[in-house]
């Protein structure tokens, strides 16, 4: 059991962390492991801060995701990042676009936002990325999800050729090229930070 | 080889596979993709209904008829069917009906929380109650024949935790089920006293057979591990368990009414403390109590509400936690938010200007009771803004009163708004109703509606005439206003708050759902006029903010669908739209 993993990505409705959670959990299954999605739908959805679990391993058994047992946090967003903080594990990896969709709460003046929220990401030792400028150098600003991907493969090890059929076979075919530039762009960004 | 499905899709394919032909349903959430994925199946029909009873009714007589059925429904549809549930369970079926009611502990999407296993106990109807997608599969396909042998609804009781977490699943052939032939059988099916009275005696014998089945059928079973503690769960909370406690023996409940007595009590006496962990409820600890088995106190109790987790789990046993870093108190929060260019925003900025007392429905309007628009002072249940907002009339005549309107979506109107509104009109209410017709069913994913006539297959449909229909009931004030228009609103409003108090109004706010088209217009954009007023921030709109320091507002092009809502509120002419030509790709 302590070899299950837990992979929480969280981001804002609508930023697809539910289509990136349904291809990282093709690759573990494609990896030959266990797999369990857990998936919010409904109002939440609406533009309102997401999280989506994905675990695998060799058994797996609850499908959500405790504090401190994200073995790796995958954040669309670098406010939303800091809202999920808890549930890393100690020792877990951290890895957060360096952009944030203002609340309406922020937009409107009402709440302010967090002072300094890449450095004190970058104080949890989270990895920071560009997703959104590398998906669009890919080609296409919605493949974001796969940018992220691929920087989390390079803590995962599955493979890349093991993800580039699993993304060839389950993303639109319009966009099969830039989704597969983008999840190299995020690989190669990771790979070695 | 194995597929990932979610639990809704487990169901209907395990429907499916036992040669279900027909399934019905409203659509709620966490149940809603149940009858999407089996409408696309081969070979069945599948409809959306107006209401969580008619589709109950619906399945009862495809199933009188012969037809293995499925209808689905959320846990609060649930409540809705309950008048032909207790009586189904009377009647019994002809072909196998199974029942999904989804639950959804935490309330990600739902305004309770219910635990759907007391309608079991309380209908004498099945429970079976699964805790992945395989399981899902093998229970709603087994689950018919059950129907069958015990002549009986089968309810499937799920969760969110199941019913949208997706997990590897061994899908199965289609069986043939040829339906059964109809015969006339009145002292079955005619539910009058004389007939009824020995159809509960069918029932008492019945809920006799159910258990002596749930001691010996496959779904119950004890996992016996280490003795010192064993647990008794069922569904989703049987794989938090397993995670929080592998040790532990577990007494996994696959069929949560009846329980199997002799089981519970076997289980018992093999272990040396006995608990119970189930969430948001009390009902299995009831019901275990009921068999004679005393289960053990929690060192630190379960929450009463809520869902739970492997880490709650060990809480309540006083087991130690993971450790983890603090969440940080300075991130504001991120509620949902009506979509850019959604043509409910502007009735509800009126509303609130008005200071009506609102009286609010089930759908994505809901989220006009947040700030900014902050515009709703009651949501209760399907069709309830039109029945209260009489309620509040009725209290409040001859008072002074702030105007009372009702605000209900187009497929909530047609679900059970529509009966409220002729119990008004009959009683001759005052008040006025906005009907936020977006021709679509929005919340659960742009289902198809009486109001829009689109169904679920596709199949040709009769498109319901609103405004014919409000002629026909003979509402004293009916008018059709654009919502996108902020001038039209505000007058029409106007007129029916002050000139029309002391009859009924309805207002049709007619204006597509814009998801349905995701056209979008040249954007809009803040020029160097804007003083920081921040009226347009005042709209809630997701593409508008201002700087926190300057207070000047600008729009994020990459949001903004060109809707042009804002730029009506703006004194300054500072919201203007991009010219056409200048659209990247074009406009569309």
């Amino acid at each position: 059991m302590s070899d299950t993993k837990t992979i929480l990505l969280c981001g804002v409705g609508g930023q697809g962390t539910i289509t990136a959670a349904h291809l990282l959990a093709r690759a573990a299954l494609a990896a030959g492991y266990e797999v369990k999605v857990s998936e919010i739908h409904g109002m939440a959805q609406r533009g309102g801060a997401v999280s989506t679990v994905v675990r695998f391993g060799d058994e797996v058994f609850s499908m959500v995701c405790d504090e401190g047992a994200a073995d790796a946090v995958v954040s669309f967003d670098a406010m939303e990042a800091l809202r999920n903080l808890a549930f890393l594990a100690r020792d877990g990896f951290l890895l957060a676009s360096s952009e944030t969709i203002l609340p309406t709460a922020v937009a409107c003046g009402r709440a302010a936002l967090p002072p300094d929220m890449e450095g004190r990401l970058a104080a949890e030792g989270a990895l920071l990325i560009g997703s959104r400028a590398l998906a669009e150098q890919a080609g296409n600003a919605k493949c974001e999800n796969t940018v992220l991907l691929g920087a989390l493969e390079s803590r995962l090890g599955f493979g890349r050729e093991l993800w580039e059929e699993v993304i060839a076979a389950h993303v639109p075919p319009k966009t099969v090229e830039a989704n597969l530039a983008a999840f190299r762009a995020g690989l190669d960004f990771a790979a070695g930070r | 080889m194995r597929e990932l499905m979610s639990g809704n899709e487990a169901i209907a394919r395990g429907a499916w596979e036992a040669g279900a032909a027909i399934g019905v349903a409203y659509p709620g959430t966490p149940s809603t993709e149940t009858m999407e994925a089996f409408a696309r199946c081969d070979g069945v029909y599948a409809e959306w209904c107006t209401n969580e009873k008619v589709a109950l009714e619906v399945a009862l007589g495809a199933s009188a008829a012969g037809a293995r059925t499925l209808v689905t429904m959320k846990h609060v549809g649930v409540n809705v069917a309950a008048d032909p549930l207790f009586t189904a369970a009377y009647t019994g079926v002809g072909g196998g009906l199974v029942l999904l009611a989804a639950d959804d502990p935490g309330m990600y999407s739902s305004q309770n929380e219910q635990d759907s296993r007391y309608y079991g106990a309380a209908a004498h109807i099945p429970v079976l109650d699964p805790s992945d997608s395989q399981e899902a599969l093998e229970m709603a396909r087994d689950a018919y024949g059950l129907s069958e042998r015990f002549d009986v609804p089968v309810i499937i009781r799920s969760t969110v935790r199941v019913s949208h977490t997706r997990t590897p699943v061994q899908p199965g052939d289609r069986a043939a089920a040829e339906p059964a032939s109809y015969a006339s059988d009145p002292a079955k099916w005619v539910m009058m006293p004389a007939y009824a009275k020995p159809r509960r005696k069918v029932q008492l014998e019945r809920i006799d057979r159910l258990r002596r089945w749930v001691e010996e059928c496959p779904y119950n079973r004890m996992e016996m591990r280490d003795t010192a503690v064993g647990v008794v769960c069922s569904g989703a909370v049987y794989q938090h368990v397993r995670e929080a406690l592998p040790e532990a023996s577990v007494l996994k409940l696959g069929v949560t009414w009846p329980l199997p007595a002799g089981m519970l009590n076997r289980f018992a006496d093999a272990v040396a403390e006995l608990y119970v962990v189930e969430e948001g409820s009390r009902y299995l600890a009831e019901a275990v109590r009921a068999a004679g088995v005393q289960p053990a106190a929690f060192p630190s109790p379960l929450p009463e509400d809520g869902e739970l987790s492997p880490g709650i789990v060990r809480r309540a046993l006083g087991l130690p936690e993971l450790p983890h870093r603090e969440r940080p108190a300075d991130i504001p929060a991120r509620p949902p938010a009506l979509c850019a260019g959604c043509p409910h925003r502007l009735v509800f900025r009126e509303l609130a200007r008005l200071k009506a007392i609102v009286t609010g429905d089930i759908g994505c309007y809901t989220l006009g009771a947040l700030p900014p628009l902050s515009a709703m002072d009651t949501c209760v249940d399907m069709g309830a803004s039109v029945s209260m907002a009489h309620g509040f009339e009725l209290a409040l005549a001859g008072t002074d009163h702030r105007p009372v309107v009702a605000v209900i979506g187009d497929s909530t109107f047609a679900h059970s708004g529509l009966s409220s509104l002729v119990s008004t009109v009959y009683n001759r209410g005052a008040g006025t109703v906005c009907i936020l017709d977006n021709r679509t069913t929005a919340m659960t994913g742009r289902q198809g509606n009486p109001f829009n006539g689109e169904t679920l297959q596709g199949r040709p449909s009769t498109e319901l005439d609103l405004m014919g229909l409000l002629e026909a009931l003979q509402v004293p004030h009916v008018r059709e206003v654009d919502p996108n228009d902020a001038q039209a609103v505000r007058s029409a409003l106007k007129q029916a708050v002050a000139d029309e108090a002391d009859e009924l109004s309805v207002i049709v706010f007619r204006s597509p759902c814009v998801l349905l088209h995701r056209q979008r217009k040249p954007f809009y954009f803040v020029n160097g006029s804007c003083t920081g007023c921040g009226v347009c921030v005042s709209l809630g709109c997701p593409a508008i903010a201002r700087d926190a320091e300057t207070r000047i507002a600008s729009i994020d092009s990459a949001q903004c669908i060109g809707c042009g809502q804002c730029a009506q509120y703006c004194n300054f002419s500072a919201i203007e739209q991009i010219p056409a030509s200048s659209m990247p790709g074009g406009a569309k």
